[in-house]
């Protein structure tokens, strides 16, 4: 009988993932947009909506893979080879992006250099993030506690579709965010950029979970057999759902409501993924139980974390409540 | 590619990209500890020139912490991309431990970073400076992990080994506190905080050889001296605790810090040389007779293992480490001079006036990054060829990858730091030429600090909240 405890953390990784891909997917977002703002004020004030909370919210980053590491240590030490050249590459571009939020105020000649490091920097993670998973859910070639595949694996038109849909997917957290952060043009302009986004996501959306169930037979009978398929009727009337009441609040000039309907888009997708791969930790051969790390590896941690997860969650909601309401051009800077 | 295979590249890229890794912690852990201080001593004393110097550094600060981050993330995913074998082995053992790191370090210092850096007008000066403090302490935490990781590889303690050939946790706290950690620990630490001191000290020095009067760099640079002073000479004993401690771990690493082939009894001290590993035996080497084995065993005729001892694949490469210890030690001793120096000043009460001083302080500015990264080549070279000692061999520890992969990688990291950490560098050295401003609070620092932030004179100071900002709904 395995333990139980593989499958809390299990749940504890993919909450932390989760709580990146929304949190850092909004900020990202925010960066995605930058084209469509090329003034020089309205970008300084897209930044500021950000800039106290970035870093607090790409820590998600370093605990999914510091946690994949400490407790799925064989998952890490196959999935991270296999995605090499997309890891390397989302590492590097949120060098740029990271750096970008000091570097920008720091020099007046170089200032477009780093608007553009922040933007391409942003579409680049997050375009590699995307492509990453898609080739997750593909599968990964495992052999003998190693990954056995060759160094393009991760490239295939699935892989690059994900990784369109997840730019476009944080796009729309990015609009949102902004709907909800800021005033006047900029938001005018993100509302109207909300809506596309929002038509584009649901579209990218479609064509991925439709997909996906023939990537793989295993795929296939989670979603389509009973019980699975009770759950598998539901997962789309929740997605109407929630893309009506983003629409909804668009429409309506609500300021919250967008984005939290947008979370929610998310959140299934994220739970849509989660059905697909149960049991597995790596498609198509590696279970949640065989990658995880001994027990009593697995208990010492996760007294920590039963301890700490919390108290992390009320200082960062602490930080956000500080930084809380509109973020306006005229605050403190001329 | 170029020659390399995949486990040199391999290694190349992570000692390239930790080394630039740590060159900002060891500037962050002591900047930040600096910077709480600054804070607690402006709220304790009401006085402008802390809070001056404060906001000062503090801009400096958010570069390079900037940069500490995008290159520690690199970190975490680069034990899985390159030294997969390590991971899977290693993991179940060090990886709770990085785990530890990220929950009590990282959001710790991530989330409190934007109060401390932007929230001074809306959180008030106490929350400000409790913000000020966790980042602080979140610093500390994350070396006290990161280094008992890299110490718990130096000298594993604590362990079993399961049927999948996992290295496992049997006592953890043995794990935690394996023999080294306290003495790297301690060591690095204070190496920080030296490091930080040597470049506030030049920082000070610098604007007092324009100004003599001038109020926030008298501060700067007469709080570095004292820590020149009194931790410069700590840190060298330290030092040579952790010799002795490796002595006892790691005698093959000791014998080639030292250049020392034969073994010896009343083994001399080697001070200057150069070792050849081909044909064992150090050239020109210019020794103090029987000062060898006082230092490592207290004894004139102590014994002192030579490299010989060992089997030539098992030991560590001389050339290398022989001239990082060297270069390290002579900038602790430089260290200590200018400690020396600077109490004799100031006793005499000519601290701010003697203009060599002033110029010898802003010499050593950069001494302690060169001092952190000699240590670290040192110890981490020293550990070769296992990356577990003893247990794991650096060649059983790499990814199954092709030299193309991690060659490409590797220049693309090499170009993309260079440049990225080059311009930072730039900035940082551009934010220390220009002078503290006296008075201010946050207004003239940019346009990131006023995410909803109006200058503080202008709202009374009660209830958290500036004026300007309204809630969403
Ligand atoms: C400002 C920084 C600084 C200064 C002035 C010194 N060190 Fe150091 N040293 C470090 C910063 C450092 C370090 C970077 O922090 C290391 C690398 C790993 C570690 O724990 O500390 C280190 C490692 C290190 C080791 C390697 C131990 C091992 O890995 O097994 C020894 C023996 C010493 N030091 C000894 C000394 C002595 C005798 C010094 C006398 C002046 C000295 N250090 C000055
Ligand atoms: C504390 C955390 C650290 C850990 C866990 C760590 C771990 C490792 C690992 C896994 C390797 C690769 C295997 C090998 O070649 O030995 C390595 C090599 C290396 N590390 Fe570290 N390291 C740490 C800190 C540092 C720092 C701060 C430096 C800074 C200079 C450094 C310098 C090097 C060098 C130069 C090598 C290459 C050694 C060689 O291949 O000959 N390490 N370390
Ligand atoms: C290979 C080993 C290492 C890994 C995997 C690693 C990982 C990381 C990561 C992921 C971050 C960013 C945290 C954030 O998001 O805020 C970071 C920052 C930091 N690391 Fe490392 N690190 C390593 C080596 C070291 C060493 C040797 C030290 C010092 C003893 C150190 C001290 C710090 C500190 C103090 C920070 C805070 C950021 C800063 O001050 O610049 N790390 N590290």
């Amino acid at each position: 009988m395995e333990s139980d405890l593989a499958f809390i953390w299990a749940a504890v990784i993919a909450f932390a993932v989760f709580a990146y891909v929304v949190l850092d997917g909004f900020d990202l977002g925010v960066g995605i947009l930058f084209p469509a703002y090329p003034e020089k004020d309205d970008r300084d004030l897209m930044m500021n909506t950000i800039a106290p909370i970035w870093d607090g919210n790409e820590t998600w980053l370093v605990l999914g893979g510091g946690g994949l590491f400490a407790v799925f240590p064989l998952a890490y030490a196959v999935v991270m080879p296999a995605l090499y050249a997309p890891i390397i590459a989302m590492l590097l571009f949120l060098v740029f992006r990271g750096v970008a939020f000091e570097f920008v105020h720091r020099t007046k000649r170089g200032r477009k250099i780093w608007e553009w490091a922040f933007s391409g920097g942003s579409i680049g993670a997050a375009l590699a993030q995307g492509i990453a998973l898609g080739a997750l859910v593909q599968g990964i070639a495992y052999d003998n506690r190693a990954y056995a595949g060759g160094d393009w694996d991760w490239l295939s038109l699935f892989s690059i579709l994900t990784g369109v849909a997840l730019v476009v997917g944080y796009a729309l957290l990015g609009a949102t965010w902004l709907v909800m952060k800021t005033e006047g043009e900029v938001r005018a302009r993100a509302k109207d950029i909300a809506l596309k986004a929002l038509f584009g996501t649901l579209g990218l959306i479609g064509i991925a979970s439709l997909w996906t169930p023939f990537l793989n037979p295993v795929y296939f009978d989670h979603w389509f057999k009973f019980p699975h398929i009770l759950f598998s009727v539901m997962v789309p009337l929740l997605v109407a759902g929630c893309a009506y009441l983003a629409f909804d609040g668009l429409r309506k000039d609500k300021d919250s409501q967008p984005f939290l309907a947008c979370l929610g888009l998310f959140a299934l997708c994220f739970a849509g993924i989660g059905i697909s791969f149960y049991p597995y930790m790596v498609p198509p051969s590696l279970t949640i139980a065989d990658a995880a790390a001994p027990d009593d590896s697995l208990e010492f941690l996760l007294v920590g974390a039963a301890v700490l997860v919390p108290i992390i969650l009320a200082y960062t909601a602490y930080a956000y409540w500080v930084f809380r309401g509109k973020v306006r051009p005229e605050d403190g800077y001329h | 590619m170029f020659g390399f295979d995949a486990i040199e590249l391999a290694r190349l890229q992570f000692a390239f990209t930790v080394s630039a890794h740590i060159t900002f912690p060891a500037f962050t852990i002591g900047l930040a500890s600096y910077l709480a201080v600054l804070n607690g001593l402006h709220l304790v004393t009401g006085r402008q020139a802390y809070l001056d110097v404060f906001n000062y550094l503090k801009t400096i600060f958010a570069v390079v912490f900037g940069m500490g981050v995008v290159s520690g993330i690199v970190m975490s995913y680069q034990f899985g991309t390159n030294w997969s074998v390590f991971s899977d082995k290693a993991g179940p053992v060090i990886g709770p431990l990085m785990g530890y790191e990220v929950l009590s370090a990282f959001f710790l210092e991530a989330g409190f970073l934007g109060v401390m850096l932007f929230g001074r007008a809306r959180v008030g000066p106490h929350l400000h400076f409790f913000a000020t403090l966790m980042v602080a302490v979140g610093t500390l935490f994350s070396a006290f992990w990161i280094l008992s990781v890299n110490s718990w590889m130096q000298t594993p303690a604590g362990y079993g080994v399961n049927e999948a050939g996992q290295f496992i946790a049997e006592d953890w706290i043995a794990v935690i506190f394996n023999p080294s950690l306290p003495y790297r620990l301690a060591h690095m630490v204070m190496g920080a905080y030296l490091t930080t001191a040597f470049v506030v000290g030049a920082v000070g020095a610098w604007h007092l050889l324009r100004d003599s009067a001038a109020e926030a760099p008298r501060i700067m640079f007469s709080m570095a001296m004292w820590m020149a002073t009194i931790v410069a000479p700590i840190q060298a004993y330290v030092g040579d605790m952790h010799g002795l401690n490796t002595l006892e771990y790691q005698p093959a690493k000791v014998a080639a810090m030292e250049g020392h082939y034969e073994t010896h009894q009343g083994a001399p001290l080697i001070l200057f040389g150069i070792p050849d590993d081909e044909a064992e035996e150090t050239r020109y080497a210019i020794e103090v007779p029987y000062l060898g084995s006082l230092i490592l065993t207290h004894h004139l005729e102590g014994e002192i293992k030579g490299l010989k001892e060992w089997p030539r694949d098992e030991r560590p490469p001389a050339e290398i480490i022989f001239w990082s210890f060297r270069v390290m030690v002579a900038v602790g001793v430089a260290m200590i001079a200018i400690g020396l120096w600077s109490a004799y000043a100031r006793w005499r009460g000519r601290l701010y006036e003697d203009l060599w001083l002033h110029r010898a302080a802003l010499l050593m500015g950069p001494a302690g990054f060169a001092a952190v990264l000699c240590g670290w080549i040192t110890t981490e070279v020293g550990r070769q060829p296992y990356t577990i000692y003893g247990l794991l061999t650096t060649t059983d520890s790499v990814s199954p990858l092709h030299a193309p992969a991690v060659g490409w990688s590797l220049m693309a990291f090499v170009i993309v730091y260079f440049s990225v950490f080059g311009a930072g560098t730039f900035y940082a050295l551009r934010l220390m030429a220009s002078p503290p401003k006296s008075g201010g609070d946050d207004v003239d620092i940019g346009p990131t600090r006023t995410a909803g932030i109006t200058p503080v004179q202008s709202f009374p100071r009660k209830g958290a909240a500036a004026p300007s900002h309204h809630p969403a709904e």
